[in-house]
């Protein structure tokens, strides 16, 4: 069946119909392949180990792909390429912050925080501290992370119909999105965390296998040689050598400097604090497979951001700089483009087949990278705030049977999940005409303002306390928040969310350089100021535990 | 790899108070782990969560667990400092000096590509030495610790 409608495709006058046939084949495809992982995941009993940390027992090279997958975004294969395609140098220094993130979470994060916790970063937060104040503080930062982070892929998601398939029309956006949202919540409320995972990882062997398959036919065209690649990007872009070198994009006045500092900032601080990265780590048995899996994905990563380099310079070499720009302002389709010109140009067989199935490869990563997110934050909302918001109100002193509770946060998360996918499906259409790049940078400054402060604190500080994890907590977020509303991004400029009013204070568009800091100020102050001294006891049982992996589960 | 000073666990395991107080009556390695409500119901009651905490602050006190933490410290910390200084400088260098950074090297090759390149490069090999570190220098200390843990507080279900 697929192969008549390839023919079809094949032999379609209007170029738009030949991308959409077959990358609605290919599609297709991918999406029988994901419901049929989640029909098999979810035959499994729910309990809450298995739905939350797919029964714990992936290994780390599993784990690893999965890591990739949940990481690399479509806002990395399409985005990234895209912007270095249009500005040259400075779109690489996106990937390199991206990259140097993971060594933070190696060195850090990962091996503590899958020994103190078991389910979500709130877990590792509240463990020597009154669980009621830091849950909801936790759980309520990582729902606002992971909403943003969706509402940018799902943004995205819209667009990406809209480029590939033709469908210019709003209404194939809005379908694009509700498509989207009702897939991933689907994935998560029947699969749980072991359908997301194995979903994951397919789309992270495809992701790879079309980035190699495209970087090995760049280089293939410049005969291995990667100056006579630069020499024909600089040419292609218009800018010349001024295209190789640092400055196009954030070299303007003294505010975009800042800016991209402080987008680097965030950038690199910020993985360590997203929900959905640290819920990987509790797949794994032990703390040393969490470290190993982290070492796959710095693998997997660092060589797909080396790859889209290739990408970025070759879309400019091969299609140029003007063409990407027509097609698509922020440079999005420099990768479809560049398929297809490699693939033997607009209307061959070899371009129409690279080009959809580059689309189809991004429609993978975007469904795999919201199902990753929304199961991060349905775990947050069940785990964290229903439990902290519960259980004083309940029969008082008395717990209910372990197993019965944790039934019961299954259930919550699945109603959850379909929550947030409603809510994250309406500001998606909300916000349609919103820069993903901007959205995605926020999310990983409200990380790490939010949640990084709070976790390094409680990980090694021995005087921290409930308060000062708490204050770091909302010390972090509020700012961040604030400093966004009252930004560039939100009133006073033409592209702004509310153009007609300006209410703007903040020259930035990234609020990372002022958030965090002030997150690490408000922990600490919170702590010197708390009325009771930290737990001696409590924090020996942490570093302890932390450390040797004594009581992990 | 030197020992917990705290000499033979099981020797240790009679004269701990938490044994004789807890409900989970004597237990032996071969044995499986007590049932869950003793396990459950033990953080409630204060006196035991104080003698658990009590083992965990011998524990960190103790020479072998000190080694451990030097160890990864002494790793982790300067390495972290040291990459995340390189990063900033990075971005500093390329938004304030776009003139440095684009000077030529070879080819087309400039100092601004020489950088991102250098960056992926310390990251890969930090990834390496830090993986090896941990391999080699305290995974079996740390897996030692666990199991002296397991068996005083016995609160370890081991996979």
């Amino acid at each position: 069946m697929s192969g008549g409608r390839m023919a079809a495709g094949v032999y379609l006058a209007d170029s738009a119909g030949e991308h959409q046939g077959l990358a609605v084949v290919l599609f297709t495809v991918f999406v029988t392949v994901t419901l049929v992982i989640t029909a098999w995941a979810g035959r499994r009993r729910s309990s809450s180990v298995e739905f939350f940390a797919g029964g714990r027992m992936f290994s780390p090279m599993e784990n690893g792909f999965a890591i990739s997958g949940d990481y690399m975004s479509a806002a990395s294969f399409l985005g990234i390429s895209g912007l270095i395609a249009l500005y040259g140098y400075d779109g690489l220094l996106y990937s390199v912050g991206f990259l140097v993130a993971w060594l933070v979470v190696l060195m850090l994060v990962a091996e503590l925080v899958r020994n103190c916790g078991r389910y979500t970063l709130a877990d590792v937060l509240s463990a020597r501290m009154r669980q009621r104040p830091v849950r909801i503080a936790a759980g309520t930062s990582s729902v606002v992370v992971s909403v943003l982070y969706l509402v940018a892929q799902m943004v995205g998601a819209g667009s990406l119909v809209g480029l590939l398939l033709g469908g210019e029309s709003t209404a194939a956006r809005t379908w694009a999105v509700i498509g989207v949202g009702a897939l991933m919540v689907f994935y998560v409320t029947f699969g749980g965390m072991r359908a997301t995972t194995w979903i994951q990882i397919v789309k992270t062997v495809l992701l790879m296998g079309g980035t190699i398959l495209l970087t090995v036919m760049v280089l293939w065209r410049f005969h291995g040689n990667v100056d006579d690649l630069l020499r024909s990007a600089a040419g292609g872009s218009g800018h010349g050598d001024a295209f190789l070198a640092p400055g196009l994009k954030y070299g303007g006045g003294w505010t975009s400097r800042l800016d991209f500092i402080s987008l680097g900032l965030a950038l690199v601080l910020g993985t360590a604090g997203l929900p959905h990265i640290l819920t990987r780590f509790f797949t794994v048995p032990t703390a040393r497979s969490a470290r190993q899996s982290a070492v796959w994905a710095i693998g997997l990563i660092g060589a797909f951001y080396l790859m889209t380099i290739v990408l970025g310079f070759g879309a400019a070499a091969v299609v140029g700089s003007d063409t990407v720009r027509g097609s698509n302002a922020a440079g999005n389709t420099a990768v479809p483009l560049l398929a297809e010109a490699l693939g033997g140009g607009a209307g061959t067989t070899g371009g129409t087949v690279l080009f959809a199935v580059v689309g189809a490869v991004a429609f993978a990563t975007i469904l795999a990278v919201v199902a990753g997110i929304t199961l991060a934050s349905s775990a947050s909302v069940a785990h964290d705030l229903y439990t902290a918001l519960r259980r004083p109100s309940g029969r008082h002193g008395r717990r209910e049977p372990q197993d019965a509770m944790e039934q019961d946060e299954v259930r919550i998360a699945r109603f959850a999940a379909v929550g947030i996918g409603a809510a994250a499906i309406a500001l998606s259409l909300l916000a349609q005409d919103q820069n993903i790049a901007f959205l995605v940078g926020l999310a990983f400054a409200v990380a790490a303002s939010a949640n990084l402060p709070a976790l390094l604190y409680s990980l090694f500080w021995r005087r921290f306390t409930t308060r000062g994890s708490v204050w770091a907590v909302y010390g972090g977020l509020v700012p961040a928040l604030l400093l966004v509303v009252l930004s560039p991004v939100v009133s006073g400029r033409p592209d702004a969310l509310f153009p007609g009013v300006d209410f703007h204070v903040f020259p930035l568009e990234n609020p990372g350089l002022i958030s965090i800091p002030t997150g690490f100020l408000a922990g600490w102050l919170g702590t010197v100021l708390s009325p009771e001294p930290a737990d001696p006891q409590r924090f020996a049982e942490t570093e302890v535990r932390s450390l040797t992996g004594a009581g992990a589960v | 790899m030197d020992k917990h000073d705290g000499g033979d666990p099981l020797a240790l395991r009679v004269d701990d108070p938490w044994r004789d107080a807890g409900a989970a009556g004597l237990w032996l390695p071969g044995q499986t782990v007590p049932a869950a409500p003793p396990e459950e119901r033990a953080p409630a009651a204060a006196g035991t969560t104080g003698d658990r905490g009590a083992i965990y602050e011998e524990v960190q006190l103790s020479a072998a667990f000190r080694e451990v933490r030097q160890r990864y410290r002494g790793f982790a910390f300067p390495m972290a400092a040291a990459f995340v200084t390189w990063y900033l400088l990075y971005v500093v260098m390329a938004t304030t000096a776009p003139g440095l950074m684009g000077r030529r090297v070879a080819g087309q090759v400039n100092v601004a590509m020489v950088a991102g390149l250098a960056q992926f490069a310390t990251t890969f090999l930090l990834t390496w030495a830090y993986a090896r570190h941990a391999r080699l220098r305290r995974d079996q200390a740390a897996l030692d610790l666990r199991w002296t843990l397991a068996t005083r507080t016995g609160q370890e279900r081991v996979r």
